[in-house]
C-alpha cells in the first residue's frame, strides 16, 4: 500500500474530567485578549457558511479584525443555503424526554463510534444556545399556534428535536449569521473579500499567518496576513462530480493547507443520501436532493424481473419487488440512510434499475394516495412534488416517481483538536471543513448545528486562547513569495497546457471512477483499481487539459481546472484511507466486512480510531492513528432487520 | 432540440459588448437552462473560444446566484422559477432565445452575463438585521410570536436575492427585494426596536447605491422567483414614512 | 470599506500584475463596485420614496378636485341659469365672512402647488429611473404584470398637463373661447364645444381617456405609495380604482358630448 505509519496521536487536548464539566472548564482556562489588543489581531476566515458567517461576525463583534473571503459574489450564498431539513437542538422543548446526553448519545452512536465523546457533548451542549441565537436574530423558525417553537423529528430519531424552517432551514439560519456579518462589515470589523478564491495558505515560523488568494474578478494574486487563520471552506463531495453539493463547492483550500501541514482525517467517510432525482443524461451538472421525509409514506419498489421495460402502471403487484419492505421487514422503507442507499444500488447492479440508465428506483405514492387521498399527500408534500415534476417534467400523483442514492456529506476533513485548531498552529478548521464530530456518519439536521456550534461559540473562545500569545511579528517574506509563487506556476500551467479535454471532462471521469471504485461500496479490487487509475487520468490531466483564456479578469475555466487539479490528490488519499480501513462503518462500507445479513460490520480491536494524515510529497502519506476511548457510551453492533 | 442562441458577450466592464449568435444542437428537453450552457461552453472551449460567464452555483434554486434576462424576461418565462431550475422542455425545437444580463446601473456587468450585486449587501450592512452579539441571546421560548406573524414573516424571508426584480423592473428599484427584508424583519416581536431606523436606512441606502423609485408597476413579483408580494412594498413605504 | 481605527490591515500586496502566459502586464483595476449615483437624500421627502409620497398626496388633492369638478359641471344638464348661478357661488361662497373670492382663490393655490410638486416629483423620479436603467434588453420586454394604464402614467401625464393649459386659456379664461373673457361660463362651454368646433372636442375626450388611464393606476398606487394597502389581494382596490375613474371620465365627457351633439344648446 502506499502509506507509512508515523506517531499517533497522543492528545487532543480535551480537558479530563467529568463529560459534562469538560468544556466550562476548557473556557475557564482559556486565557483572554484584552479588548484593546483585539483592535491589533487580524483573523482570516475563508468561508461564509453557517461556520464561516457566523464565526466571522462573533469575531468581528468581539472586537477582532477580521478578513472574510468566500468565492461567490456575496456571503449570503454560501452552500449551507441549501440545507433543506432543520437543525437538531436538545431543548426538550416538548418534554418528550430529550436532553442534552441522549443528543449526545444518539450522535456518537450514529457515528458508528468513531467520533470523540468530547467533542459530541460539547456539541450537544452548546446546541440549545444556536436556538436561543437563530430565534434573537430573527430567524422564523417553524412556530405552533401558541407561538412557540415547532419540532419534529427527523432521520430516525425516537425524540422531535429538529427545529425546522419549512423546507428551507439552511437558507433562514444563513441569512442569519449573514446579517450579523454584514452588520459587522458596516461596524467596520469585519473586511469582506468576495469572489475571492483562497489558492494556498501562508506559514511562517511554524505558524499559518495569511492566505493567498486569486480575485477572480481581476485575476490579480492577493496575500492577506493575519494572526490566524480559519477554514470554513465546507465539504469536498464534489470529488464525484455529481453530488447535491453547490457547483463551486472545492477542497482547494483544506487541500492547500493539507500540503502545507495539516493533517487530514479520515478523508473516506462520505455520506450517500438515498432519495435523490437520477441522472437523466450525460449532460447532468449535479443532483438535486428530495427530503427524506418521503419515505415516510412512499414505497420503495423494482420490477422483479431483469430488464423489464414496462411503464410502472402496467407492472402487476405480482411483478414488483418492494425490497427494503422484504429484506427489512421491521423497519421497512424507514432504514437509515446508507443502508437504503446501498439496497438501491444493488437492485440497479442486478439490471433491474429504472429509468435512463437504469439508474433509479420508483419511490411509489400511490398506496399513501389510496390510503390517505391526493389532499393529504400534497398537504404533507406538495412542495417536494413540485419540485420533482420541475426537473423531471413527470407528475408524481400520476407515475411514480423515481430516486437514486447520491453523494451528500463529507464526514473527513482537516484533522482538528478539543480547540478546533489543526497540527498547523494559528490554522483552525470549522464547520464541514474539519474532520468533524459526526464520526463516520452524519445524522441528519447535525450539519448545520455543528457548522454553528463551531462558529459562534466554540470558535471564539478557542481562537482568544490561541491569540492571547500574539501579535505574533513580522511575517517571513521568503515564506510568502514561495507561496504566491507556487499559486503562479499552478495557474501558469494548467493555462499552458492547451490540450483537448476540457476540465469538466476530466472531472466527470474521475468523479464516475470515485463512485464506481470508493462510493457506496468498496472492496480491496475496487480501490486498487481506482488507485491505479487516479494518478493515470491525473497524468492526462496536466498533460491534456484545455484551460481557455487567461489569467486576467474572470476565467470560470481556469478556476474549475484548478479545483479539478486538488480534487485529483485528494480522490488518490480518499482510496488509501479507504483500502486502508478493513473495516465497515458508517458511510465507509466495506464488501469484505459485513456480516451474515450484509450489514456493516466494524472492527473495533483494530480500528477505533481516527486516521489523521500527514501529507509527503514522496512515498506517499503518513498515518497519524488517533486512539478512541469511549467512557461513556457503550460499544454495540447497529442493526436494522 | 435545436436553438438559435443570442448571448450578450461583453468581455468586461470596460467592454462595449455585443450580441453573439450561438446555434446549439442536441438539446434534451431534460437539460435545465444552465446545463444547456454548460454543453455549449464545452464546445466553446474545445473550438479554443471563450466560454460564456454565467453565475451559478447551488443549481437548485436558493442561493440566489443564477439569473439572466432569457427572452425579455428575468429567469424566464416560466413564472415563480430560478434560471437554474428552468428546463429546455418549455421551449420549442427551433426555437431563437436571447439571452442578456441584468440591465440597472447599480448592477454593472462583470463578464457577459455576470453582473456585480454587491449593492444588495449594502443596502443589507444598512440595517437588514437585528443586532444581538452571540451568547447574549434569550431563551428561545421567551417571546412567542403569532403563527399568521411569523408565516408572513417566513414568507418575506424566502427572499434569494437574486436581483431579478431589479433587472424587470422599468425603473431599476430595489423595492422589493429591500421590502422583503423590512418586512421580515418588521413583522417580528425581535424586530421592533430597529424597525425605524431600519426602514430609514435601507431605503435611503436604495437611493445612494443608484436604483430608481418604485411606481407600483409589479414587475417585480411576477418575475421573482419566490413570489414576493407586493405587499412588502406598501409596508415598507408605511415603516418608512412613519420612521421618526 | 475602511477601519475605524488605527490604519488598515496589515496586508501586504505582493503581486500587482496579473498573471498572463509570459509577460506581466499592467495591473488591472478592480471595477468600482456599484459607485454610488447619488449621495444620500436630503431629509425624507427628498428620498424617492418620498417624493413618491409627494405625488401620491399632490395626486390625492387632485382627484378630490375631479370629484367636486365634476359634480359642477354636471349641473349645466339643469340649464343655463343653474350653472350659471353655480359659477356666481363659486366666486361668492363665503361671503360676508370672507372678501370675494377667497374660498376659490385659495382652492386655486392649492392645486397650482399640487400641479407643481406632482410635476416636480414625476420629472425627477423619471429622470432617476432613466439613470438606473440606461440600458434596454436587445429583447422587446414582454411586461408579466403591468397594463397599457400603468406604462402610460409618464407621457399621459404630460398630455393631461397639456389639456390643463388649454382647458384654463379656453375655459376659465376664455382666451380661446369664442364666447371670450367676458362671456358667461355657461355661454362658453356651449359655444366652445360647438358641433363645428369638434376638433376642441375630440381633444376633451383623448386627453380625458388619458387621465382615466393614469387615475385607474394612479389611484391604488397612491394607496400602495402611502403604505394603506392592507393584505394581499390588490383586487378590491384596483377595482375601485378603476370603477371611480371611469365614473369620473364619463362624468366629464357628458358634458362636451353633450354640447357637441346638441343634448344641452
Ligand atoms: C442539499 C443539502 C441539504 C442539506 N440539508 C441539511 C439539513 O437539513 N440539516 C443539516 O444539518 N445539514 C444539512 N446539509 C449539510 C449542511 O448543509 C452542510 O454540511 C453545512 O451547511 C456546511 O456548512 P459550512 O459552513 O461548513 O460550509 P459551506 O456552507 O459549504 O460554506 C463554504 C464557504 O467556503 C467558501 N469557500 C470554499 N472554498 C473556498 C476557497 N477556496 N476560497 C474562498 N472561499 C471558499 C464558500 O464561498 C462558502 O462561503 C445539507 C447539505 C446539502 C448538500
Ligand atoms: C400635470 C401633469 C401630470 C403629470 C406629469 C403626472 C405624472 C404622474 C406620474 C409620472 C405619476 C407616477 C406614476 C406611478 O406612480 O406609476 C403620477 C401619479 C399619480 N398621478 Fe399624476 N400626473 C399629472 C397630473 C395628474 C392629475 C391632474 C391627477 C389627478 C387629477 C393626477 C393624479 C395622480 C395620482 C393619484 C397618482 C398616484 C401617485 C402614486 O403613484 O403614488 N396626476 N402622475
Ligand atoms: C370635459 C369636462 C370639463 C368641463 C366641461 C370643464 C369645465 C370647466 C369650466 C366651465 C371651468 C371654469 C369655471 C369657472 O371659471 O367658473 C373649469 C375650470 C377648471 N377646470 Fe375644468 N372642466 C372639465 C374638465 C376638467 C379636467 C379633466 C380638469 C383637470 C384635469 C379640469 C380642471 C379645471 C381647473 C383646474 C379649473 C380652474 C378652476 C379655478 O380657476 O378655480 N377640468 N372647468
Ligand atoms: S425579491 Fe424576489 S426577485 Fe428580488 S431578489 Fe428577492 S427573490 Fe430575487
Ligand atoms: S417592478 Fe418596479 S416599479 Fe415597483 S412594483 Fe416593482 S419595484
Ligand atoms: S444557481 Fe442557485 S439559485 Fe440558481
Amino acid at each position: 500500500m502506499h502509506y507509512t505509519v508515523g506517531d499517533p496521536i497522543k492528545d487532543a487536548k480535551a480537558p479530563e474530567g467529568p463529560i459534562e464539566d469538560r468544556w466550562d472548564k476548557r473556557r475557564f482556562s482559556a486565557k483572554l485578549v484584552n479588548p484593546a489588543n483585539k483592535r491589533k489581531l487580524t483573523v482570516i476566515v475563508v468561508g461564509t457558511g453557517l461556520a464561516g458567517g457566523s464565526a466571522a461576525a462573533t469575531l468581528g463583534e468581539l472586537g477582532y479584525k477580521v478578513k472574510s473571503f468566500c468565492y461567490q459574489d456575496s456571503p449570503r450564498r454560501a452552500h449551507s443555503i441549501a440545507a433543506q431539513g432543520g437543525i437538531n437542538a436538545a431543548k426538550n422543548y416538548r418534554g418528550d424526554g430529550d436532553s442534552i446526553y441522549r443528543l449526545f448519545y444518539d450522535t456518537v452512536k450514529g457515528g458508528d463510534f468513531r467520533a470523540r465523546e468530547s467533542n459530541v457533548y460539547r456539541l450537544a451542549q452548546v446546541s440549545v444556545n444556536i436556538i436561543d441565537q437563530a430565534v434573537a436574530q430573527g430567524v422564523p423558525f417553524a412556530r405552533e399556534y401558541g407561538g412557540l417553537l415547532d419540532t419534529r423529528s427527523f432521520g430516525g430519531a425516537q425524540v422531535s428535536r429538529t427545529f425546522y424552517a419549512r423546507g428551507q432551514t439552511g437558507q433562514q439560519l444563513l441569512l442569519g449569521a449573514y446579517q450579523a456579518l454584514e452588520r459587522q462589515i458596516a461596524a467596520g470589523t469585519v473586511e469582506m473579500h468576495t469572489r475571492h478564491e483562497m489558492l494556498d495558505l501562508v506559514i511562517s515560523d511554524g505558524r499559518a499567518r495569511g492566505v493567498i488568494v486569486r480575485d477572480m474578478v481581476t485575476g490579480e494574486i492577493e496575500t492577506h496576513l493575519a494572526d490566524a487563520v480559519v477554514l470554513a471552506s465546507g465539504g469536498y463531495g464534489n470529488v464525484f462530480f455529481l453530488s447535491t453539493n453547490a457547483k463551486g463547492c472545492n477542497t482547494t483550500a483544506i487541500w492547500r493547507a493539507h500540503r502545507r501541514g495539516a493533517y487530514f482525517g479520515n478523508p473516506c467517510y462520505t455520506q450517500i443520501h438515498p432519495t435523490c432525482i437520477p441522472v437523466s443524461g450525460e449532460y447532468q451538472s449535479k443532483l438535486t436532493l428530495m427530503s427524506e421525509s418521503l419515505r415516510n409514506d412512499g414505497r420503495v419498489w423494482v420490477p422483479l424481473r431483469k430488464g423489464d421495460e414496462r411503464p410502472p402502471a402496467e407492472i402487476p403487484e405480482d411483478e414488483r419487488d418492494y425490497y427494503l419492505e422484504r429484506i427489512y421487514p421491521a423497519f421497512g422503507n424507514l432504514v437509515p440512510r446508507d443502508i437504503a442507499s446501498r439496497a438501491a444500488k444493488n437492485v440497479c447492479d442486478e439490471g433491474r434499475g429504472v429509468g435512463p440508465g437504469g439508474l433509479g428506483v420508483y419511490l411509489d405514492f400511490a398506496d399513501a394516495i389510496r390510503r390517505l387521498g391526493q389532499h393529504a399527500v400534497e398537504q404533507k408534500y406538495g412542495n417536494l412534488f413540485e419540485m420533482y415534476e420541475r426537473i423531471t417534467g413527470e407528475n408524481p400523483y400520476n407515475v411514480p416517481m423515481r430516486i437514486y442514492p447520491a453523494v451528500h456529506y463529507t464526514m473527513g476533513g482537516l484533522w482538528v483538536d478539543y480547540d478546533l485548531q489543526s497540527t498547523i498552529p494559528g490554522l483552525f478548521v470549522i464547520g464541514e471543513a474539519n474532520f468533524s464530530d459526526h464520526g463516520a456518519n452524519r445524522l441528519g439536521a447535525s450539519a448545520l448545528m455543528q457548522g454553528l456550534a463551531d462558529g459562534y461559540f466554540v470558535l471564539p473562545t478557542t481562537v482568544g486562547d490561541y491569540l492571547a500569545a500574539g501579535p505574533f511579528g513580522e511575517v517571513d517574506a521568503e515564506a510568502v513569495d514561495e507561496a504566491v509563487g507556487q499559486v503562479r506556476s499552478k495557474i501558469d500551467r494548467l493555462l499552458a497546457v492547451n490540450g483537448d479535454r476540457t476540465a469538466d471532462s476530466f472531472h466527470r471521469e474521475l468523479g464516475k471512477l470515485m463512485w464506481d471504485y470508493c462510493g457506496m461500496e468498496r472492496t480491496e479490487e475496487s480501490l486498487r483499481k481506482a488507485l491505479e487509475r487516479i494518478p493515470e487520468l491525473r497524468k492526462e490531466f496536466w498533460e491534456n487539459v484545455k484551460v481557455p483564456g487567461d489569467g486576467e479578469g474572470l476565467n470560470q475555466a481556469l478556476e474549475r481546472a484548478g479545483r479539478v487539479a486538488d480534487f485529483f490528490d485528494l480522490a488518490e488519499l480518499m482510496c488509501v484511507d479507504a483500502l486502508h480501513r478493513t473495516e465497515s462503518c458508517g458511510g465507509h462500507f466495506r464488501a469484505e466486512s459485513q456480516d451474515a445479513d450484509g450489514e456493516a460490520l466494524r472492527d473495533d480491536e483494530n480500528f477505533a480510531y481516527v486516521a489523521a494524515w500527514e501529507f509527503q510529497e514522496e512515498g506517499g502519506p503518513v498515518l497519524h492513528r488517533e486512539d478512541l476511548n469511549y467512557e461513556y457510551v457503550k460499544m454495540t453492533q447497529r442493526s436494522y432487520k | 432540440m435545436k436553438l438559435t442562441l443570442e448571448v450578450w458577450r461583453q468581455n468586461g466592464p470596460a467592454d462595449r459588448g455585443r450580441m453573439v449568435t450561438y446555434q446549439v444542437e442536441d438539446v434534451s428537453p431534460d437539460m435545465s437552462f444552465l446545463e444547456m450552457l454548460d454543453v455549449l461552453n464545452e464546445r466553446l472551449i474545445l473550438n479554443g473560444e471563450e466560454p460564456i460567464a454565467f453565475d451559478h452555483d447551488c443549481r437548485e434554486g436558493i442561493c440566489g446566484m443564477c439569473g439572466m434576462v432569457i427572452n425579455g424576461v428575468a429567469h424566464g418565462e416560466q413564472r415563480a422559477t430560478t434560471t437554474c431550475q428552468l428546463h429546455m422542455r418549455h421551449f420549442e425545437d427551433g426555437e431563437t432565445v436571447t439571452i442578456e444580463p441584468w440591465r440597472a446601473a447599480p448592477f454593472p456587468v462583470v463578464k457577459d452575463l455576470v453582473v456585480d450585486r454587491s449593492a444588495f449587501d449594502r443596502i443589507i450592512q444598512a440595517g437588514g438585521f437585528i443586532s444581538v452579539p452571540a451568547g447574549s441571546a434569550p431563551d428561545a421560548h421567551a417571546v412567542p410570536v403569532r403563527k399568521d406573524d411569523a408565516d408572513a414573516a417566513f414568507d418575506a424571508a424566502t427572499c434569494i436575492g437574486c436581483g431579478a426584480c431589479v433587472a424587470a423592473c422599468p425603473n431599476g428599484s430595489a423595492s422589493l427585494f429591500t421590502a422583503a427584508k423590512i418586512t421580515h424583519l418588521g413583522l417580528l416581536p425581535q424586530g421592533q426596536p430597529e424597525r425605524d431606523a431600519r426602514a430609514k436606512a435601507m431605503v435611503e441606502q436604495m437611493d445612494v447605491e443608484g436604483f430608481g423609485g418604485c411606481t407600483n408597476t409589479g414587475e417585480c413579483t411576477a418575475v421573482c422567483p419566490k413570489g414576493i408580494p407586493l405587499d412588502t412594498i406598501a409596508r415598507m413605504n408605511r415603516d418608512y414614512l412613519k420612521a421618526r | 470599506m475602511t477601519w475605524t481605527d488605527d490604519g488598515p490591515l496589515r496586508s501586504v500586496r505582493y503581486v500587482t500584475a496579473t498573471i498572463n502566459r509570459g509577460s506581466a502586464t499592467a495591473p488591472v483595476s478592480p471595477p468600482t463596485p456599484g459607485k454610488p449615483v447619488h449621495t444620500a437624500p436630503p431629509g425624507k421627502l427628498g428620498s424617492s420614496n418620498g417624493k413618491k409620497a409627494v405625488m401620491a398626496v399632490t395626486g390625492a388633492i387632485m382627484v378630490l378636485y375631479l370629484v367636486a369638478h365634476v359634480v359642477g359641471n354636471l349641473k349645466i344638464f339643469y340649464g343655463a341659469d343653474t350653472f350659471n348661478e353655480y359659477a356666481h357661488w363659486l366666486r361668492t361662497v363665503g361671503e360676508p365672512a370672507v372678501p370675494p373670492r377667497t374660498v376659490l382663490t385659495i382652492v386655486e393655490i392649492v392645486l397650482s402647488v399640487s400641479v407643481l410638486l406632482h410635476m416636480w416629483s414625476a420629472i425627477s423620479l423619471a429622470r432617476r429611473a432613466r439613470r438606473a436603467r440606461p440600458v434596454k434588453y436587445a429583447a422587446r420586454r414582454k411586461s408579466q404584470a403591468s397594463g397599457y394604464a400603468v406604462r402610460t402614467m409618464r407621457y399621459g401625464g404630460v398630455i393631461i398637463l397639456l389639456f390643463l393649459i388649454w382647458h384654463l386659456l379656453d375655459l376659465t379664461f376664455g382666451a380661446v373661447n369664442p364666447a371670450g373673457a367676458e362671456g358667461l361660463p355657461y355661454d362658453r362651454i356651449v359655444q366652445g364645444f360647438a358641433a363645428g368646433r369638434w376638433p376642441v372636442t375630440v381633444f376633451y375626450v383623448v386627453a380625458l381617456v388619458m387621465l382615466g388611464l393614469h387615475l385607474r393606476h394612479g389611484m391604488w398606487s397612491a394607496f400602495q405609495t402611502l403604505g394603506l394597502a392592507h393584505g394581499r389581494g390588490y383586487r378590491p382596490l384596483k377595482v375601485t380604482a378603476a370603477a371611480v375613474a371611469v365614473v369620473l371620465v364619463l362624468g366629464f365627457l357628458s358634458v362636451p358630448l353633450a354640447v357637441t351633439f346638441g343634448v344641452v344648446k
